[in-house]
């Protein structure tokens, strides 16, 4: 490419045709405007005169002028100007090796990034270089490959939702260890990160090393704490600049389910501050149904922060025995509970019935023995649908005789009669501390403190299934919680008291977090990566590098104490992991982790993304010397005289019309109101065109002799029919629609299909005539028949039947039974009538739909037998002598019938017309 | 088209000319009263001219008795000059005649044959003898002669200026030249001046269309003749307009000297004029030189 004044040229040798332009000038000099030829017989008297002067016979310098642009933009649009040409500055020769960070700090900027890697791919290509790229959040063997492939399969690199970790960075140098010498350019998405500078040591060892990053500042959101009823937010910038403020978005359900923004706050970062937060007060309600908080204008996976079980307040009802009794406040049996639930849970006190309405999360029952029966049911019911009922032992529960001989649907497991007690003044034995938790508990994992101990309890009759669901159990084996799974809810059984009357369990740390892994009390905090030691998650929803959230598919699940520790890679994958009831949300960015800029040392060249796109301008330059030859065209014409001339308005409109091509939408506006002004001013009977002109024509003459013979015999007095293109025209102006079907009409598209369901669904009628009754019941699979069924299947069709004889149809303008057309077949189908019609005794006819059949379906070509020519005569014969002419006018009554029921809607299905249609019916 | 109905549209045409031309000359003749058409000398005639005093030399049959009793002189009953005049027509049906300017006014040719047709109406309801110059058309009165001669105005001649036909014209008769005189001036000037020896009298009609006496062009046009012999290329044509009318005017000029000399008359017509006032100075002029030359 040269480069002339700022402006490359691809083939530059085209310019020096430019040298030809002076010689163009005297030639085109010398050419006279053509002249014009006339007949005069004065010419005998203009023999021999002489022009006076001889100036005028040369073109005008103007219109020279404006010719020579014209060649001239010509030539110099075929020599391939390019504005802003990439420059070669030193461009080197061997491979070169772009590496890419790759991580979501850059995917806000992915685009830009991909436009300027795209520029030094067309660099290299130019170059004749051979390039290989590398990710370093996903680092690969790099095949050294044509500029070209690559530019091809830029489209296909996207950000990862992490940075790139050790590991790969270890694999990665591990690669460029082994690669011969190279040139390195690197895109980086200036955040540090650990391992980068050895990372760099090693490539400039193979050659030089050029860096591109982005000046945009990086933004991330760490995850919302909710603490003293408002959820705060924190946001981190990685340069600390001038003062900025960033709107954050909580993003969530509305109770339709729709994703939508619930909330949004306003974070101001201070000037020369990296950090700043906000504060949303939001209801429990709203609050339980965030999914997440976004920043802003900022598509990257750290700009999103996904929201677990951190926000969703459990409601939690709590039901004590002994309400309605005083008694001292530590002696409550809901005392503890109350305490360990308070600071997470919201917790509602009542009666049952009167808490079930409320439909909580959890019902606490401590140390209830009976439920009345009344109470029974409504509870198994709230359990089923995905309740969780914890109860606690006690002395009521040892007492009474519940679950004894069969298990109560409301107890996980039979008891035995009185409970034991150990380690008392009475009994033998030491107070039994807890078994280590196993693992298909939910609590496996939880540390059990030694001060632990159980000193009384009731104890479960052994059952087949009780090893199953004990989910807690004493050093001795005892079962210590139980637990049943009914329906999608769970009954579980604490079988000790919620006080510290019979073990000192609710005074330790670990009922808290029992109580957390039944997910009755969600965590407060983020939990540690001990807390979740030995638990096992799946990942559910995972993230990509913009922050969307695709299906998990069939990743691997993760242990938990990774899933709060590790760095997120391609194996610990930010997103929302799931452990049975409970939601964990991996976030790419913690409230401990920071954002370093990256630094580079000395001596590396840095540059930022912006590319000037290079800019071919040779369009511009060729339409250029076409407008410019158009105006030639006019200006030519003005000077032979021939502009105004009685022709020439025509010339001159056929040379300006391509110019002024912007006015033809205008133009097409005026057309669709036209278009709606004709369909509305009168009722206008429409047929949908098939693309088979001899089928359309036949199908408005059809539509034409209806009009006529419903002008004759109704009140209805349609205007002359419209012919519809489903793809163009608007149809909600025409109560009905004709539609022929031929075998090789086309599909419509799905713009189409959209309005006619649209059309369907406000009243509009479809008749579906497939024309072939005469060779095909309705349902043989005649080539139309299968066309209608291909067209129809997009539609938004109602069960159909075959038109019963009391349907609305048979009696709306005509008494009819036979709707012929060309064809007398007797199949009509329309909508089928509601199940529960029933004929009243007494009547002739059922009550039917309540509306108009939004189809009607058959093949007795009705267009055919309504049709008429231009005089009013039958255009196509039906049938033979009399019996013809009868078939042809009951078709007409049933076009008649057709549109009145259209326009009237089940007006004759109205019972108030009984008598006089019984009277005249003759019954 | 095929030859056949192409063959039969022309003869159409043309057949449909014949009448057309015929009646509206009739019609444009009908509007014009004729007024005594003596010849306002004594001579052959029926009509009473006047009586004079019988001279020496009279013989005496001629003395009228019934007036010669009435006193003692001797009067002769003169009768008027009733002789029938033979009038020559040339109508030129040269292509240049068949241009019309606009749409809206006849060609050349149309008027000119328009007024030749009307005039000859004219005469011929007088009772002179009607023909056209040369031999085809020799000088004969009645209605019949009208027919021949609507026939013949309506023969095309396809040369560009076709020049006056000046043989076989009957001395002492009179003569009648439509044209534009667009051709060579020389032949005109040739048939006046044999016309003269003759003794023939007559009338240069010039029949012109308004563009020509405008000359509205401009820019570079190439003029050509109607039927293609002549052509003249200009790159200005506007600038040529002056020195056209120059000419023109010269033109006129020099067939109103001829016609003085030769002791015709000139008339000039435009085609956006009125036919109507073009046959009545036709005629009119015709009538009064007859007189003049009594």
């Amino acid at each position: 490419m040269t480069i002339l004044g700022g402006i490359g040229f691809t083939t530059p040798w085209i310019l020096t045709a430019l040298l030809a332009l002076p010689i163009l000038w005297l030639l085109l000099r010398a050419v006279p405007p053509a002249p014009i030829r006339r007949r005069f017989p004065g010419v005998a008297l203009l023999l021999g005169l002489k022009d006076a002067e001889t100036v005028s016979d040369r073109t005008p310098w103007w219109l020279l002028l404006l010719r020579m642009l014209a060649v001239a933009a010509i030539i110099l649009g075929l020599a391939g100007p390019v504005l802003n040409p990439e420059e070669d500055q030193a461009a080197g020769t061997g491979p070169l090796l772009i590496v890419l960070d790759g991580s979501w700090a850059g995917a806000a900027r992915w685009q830009q990034q991909s436009q300027a890697i795209e520029a030094q791919l067309v660099r290299a290509g130019r170059a004749g270089r051979t390039v290989g790229i590398l990710t370093l959040t996903r680092p690969d063997q790099p095949a050294f490959q044509s500029a070209d492939v690559w530019r091809n399969r830029l489209a296909g690199f996207t950000p990862a939702a992490w940075q790139p970790a050790p590991i790969a960075l270890d694999k990665t140098r591990a690669i460029i260890g082994e690669l011969p010498a190279f040139d390195t350019i690197w895109f980086s998405d200036a955040l540090d990160y650990p391992g980068r500078a050895a990372l760099l040591s090693d490539l400039q060892t193979k050659g030089t090393v050029e860096v591109f990053q982005t000046a945009a500042n990086v933004l991330a959101i760490a995850p919302a704490t909710y603490q003293d009823s408002v959820v705060k937010l924190n946001v981190q910038r990685a340069l600390a600049g001038p003062a900025r403020s960033v709107i954050l978005q909580a993003e969530g359900r509305d109770p339709a389910g729709n994703a939508r923004i619930l909330a949004t706050a306003e974070a101001t970062f201070e000037s020369g501050a990296a950090l700043a937060e906000a504060e949303l007060s939001l209801p429990a309600e709203l609050r339980a149904r965030i999914t997440g908080f976004a920043i802003a204008g900022q598509r990257s996976a750290g700009a999103i922060t996904l929201v677990d079980d951190a926000l969703r307040r459990r409601e939690v009802a709590l039901i004590g025995g002994r309400n309605d009794q005083e008694g001292l406040q530590l002696l409550s049996p809901l005392h503890y509970i109350e305490q360990a639930l308070q600071p997470t849970a919201d917790l509602i006190d009542g009666s049952l019935t009167d808490v079930l309405p409320a439909n909580p999360d959890v019902i606490v029952l401590a140390d209830i023995a009976t439920v009345s029966d009344a109470e029974t049911q409504p509870l198994l019911d709230w359990i089923d649908k995905g309740g969780m009922l914890v109860r606690f032992a006690g002395p009521r529960i040892a007492a009474s005789d519940i679950s004894r001989i069969d298990e109560d649907p409301l107890m996980p497991v039979r008891l035995r009669a009185g409970g034991r007690s150990v380690g008392g003044a009475m009994s033998w034995g030491e107070p039994k501390a807890l078994a280590a938790f196993r693992e298909t508990s939910p609590f496996f994992g939880l540390r059990v403190p030694d001060d632990v101990v159980v000193t009384a309890q009731v104890v479960a009759q052994p059952d087949p299934t009780l090893a199953n669901r004990v989910i807690a159990a004493l050093s001795d084996g005892t079962p210590l919680v139980t637990r049943k799974a009914v329906g999608q809810g769970q009954i579980v059984l604490f079988h000790v008291t919620a006080t510290a009357e019979w073990s000192t369990l609710p005074l330790s740390g670990l009922f808290v977090e029992m109580m957390e892994r039944l997910a009755v009390s969600s965590a407060s905090a983020a939990p540690k990566a001990k807390d979740l030691a030995g638990t096992t998650w799946t990942p559910l929803r995972v993230m990509d590098g913009y922050g969307a959230l695709f299906d998990a598919g069939n990743l691997p699940g993760v242990d938990g104490a990774d899933l709060v520790a590790a760095p997120a890679g391609p194996a610990m994958r930010p997103g929302i992991y799931g452990s049975g009831d409970s939601r964990l949300a991996r976030n790419v960015f913690n409230q401990d982790s920071d954002l370093t800029p990256a630094s580079w040392p000395v001596g590396v060249p840095v540059r930022g993304l912006a590319v000037a796109p290079e800019q071919p301008i040779a369009g511009l330059l060729l339409s250029l010397s076409i407008l410019l030859l158009l105006a030639d065209v006019v200006a030519t014409l003005s000077l032979s005289g021939r502009l105004l001339r009685r022709n020439a308005p025509a010339l001159a409109l056929a040379v300006l019309l391509p110019a002024l091509g912007w006015t033809t939408p205008a133009e097409a506006q005026d057309n669709t109101d036209d278009f709606a002004l004709a369909a509305t001013v009168d009722v206008s009977l429409a047929h949908v065109i098939t693309g088979d002109r001899q089928l359309d024509d036949i199908a408005f003459a059809g539509l034409q002799g209806l009009s006529d013979i419903l002008f004759f015999r109704t009140s209805v007095e349609p205007a002359p029919p419209t012919s519809v293109d489903l793809e163009v025209d608007e149809l909600a102006f025409f109560p009905i629609l004709y539609w022929p079907i031929t075998p090789d009409q086309p599909r419509p598209s799905s713009e189409a299909y959209g309005k006619l369901n649209a059309y369907l669904r406000s009243g509009g009628l479809i008749l579906f005539d497939t024309r072939d009754a005469d060779i095909s019941r309705y349902g043989a699979a005649s080539p139309n028949g299968r066309k209608l069924r291909e067209l129809a299947a997009p539609l938004d069709i109602p069960p159909l039947e075959p038109l019963p004889v009391d349907h609305v149809l048979t009696r709306t303008f005509y008494l009819l039974q036979d709707f012929p057309g060309r064809h007398s077949s007797r199949d009509l189908w329309v909508e089928a009538a509601p199940p529960d019609a029933e004929r009243i005794e007494g009547m002739p006819f059922r009550n039917l739909n309540d509306g108009v059949t939004p189809v009607v379906i058959g093949g007795n070509d009705w267009a055919a037998a309504w049709a008429v020519r231009g005089d009013g005569a039958p255009l196509l014969p039906v049938g033979r002598g009399y019996a013809g002419e009868r078939q042809r006018e009951l078709a007409n009554r049933f076009g008649v019938n057709l549109v009145m029921h259209v326009l009237t809607g089940n007006y004759k299905s109205d019972q108030v017309h009984v008598p006089a249609l019984l009277d005249r019916l003759g019954q | 088209m095929t030859p056949q109905t192409n063959l039969r549209a022309k003869a159409e045409e043309q057949a449909a000319r014949l009448p057309a031309l015929l009646a509206r000359a009739e019609h444009l003749a009908g509007a014009v009263l004729l007024g005594a058409h003596g010849r306002r000398r004594a001579g052959l005639g029926d009509d009473f001219w006047q009586y004079r005093p019988a001279q020496y030399g009279d013989s005496r049959r001629m003395i009228d008795h019934r007036r010669s009793a009435m006193g003692d002189q001797e009067y002769v009953r003169e009768r008027e000059w009733q002789i029938a005049q033979s009038v020559m027509l040339w109508v030129d049906q040269g292509a240049s005649m068949r241009f019309a300017s606009t749409k809206d006014l006849p060609d050349k040719a149309d008027r000119a044959r328009l007024l030749g047709l009307a005039l000859s109406v004219l005469l011929i309801r007088g009772g002179e003898r009607v023909g056209l110059t040369g031999t085809a058309l020799p000088p004969r009165r009645g209605n019949p002669q009208v027919l021949r001669l609507a026939e013949m105005l309506t023969q095309d001649d396809p040369t560009d200026y076709s020049p006056p036909e000046h043989r076989a014209m009957i001395p002492h008769a009179r003569a009648v030249f439509i044209s534009d005189f667009m051709g060579d001036l020389e032949a005109v000037k040739l048939a006046l001046t044999k016309a003269a020896d003759r003794g023939v009298r007559g009338i240069l009609y010039h029949v012109l269309d308004p563009s020509e006496e405008a000359f509205p062009f401009t820019g570079r046009t190439i003029f050509e003749s109607m039927g293609g012999t002549l052509s003249h290329e200009t790159l200005k044509a506007n600038d040529l307009k002056s020195r056209y009318l120059e000419r023109l005017a010269a033109r006129k000029q020099e067939l109103s000297e001829l016609c003085a000399l030769t002791g015709w008359q000139y008339g000039l017509h435009h085609t956006d004029a009125s036919a109507q006032s073009a046959l009545l100075w036709l005629y009119g002029a015709l009538d009064a030189r007859q007189g003049a030359a009594a």
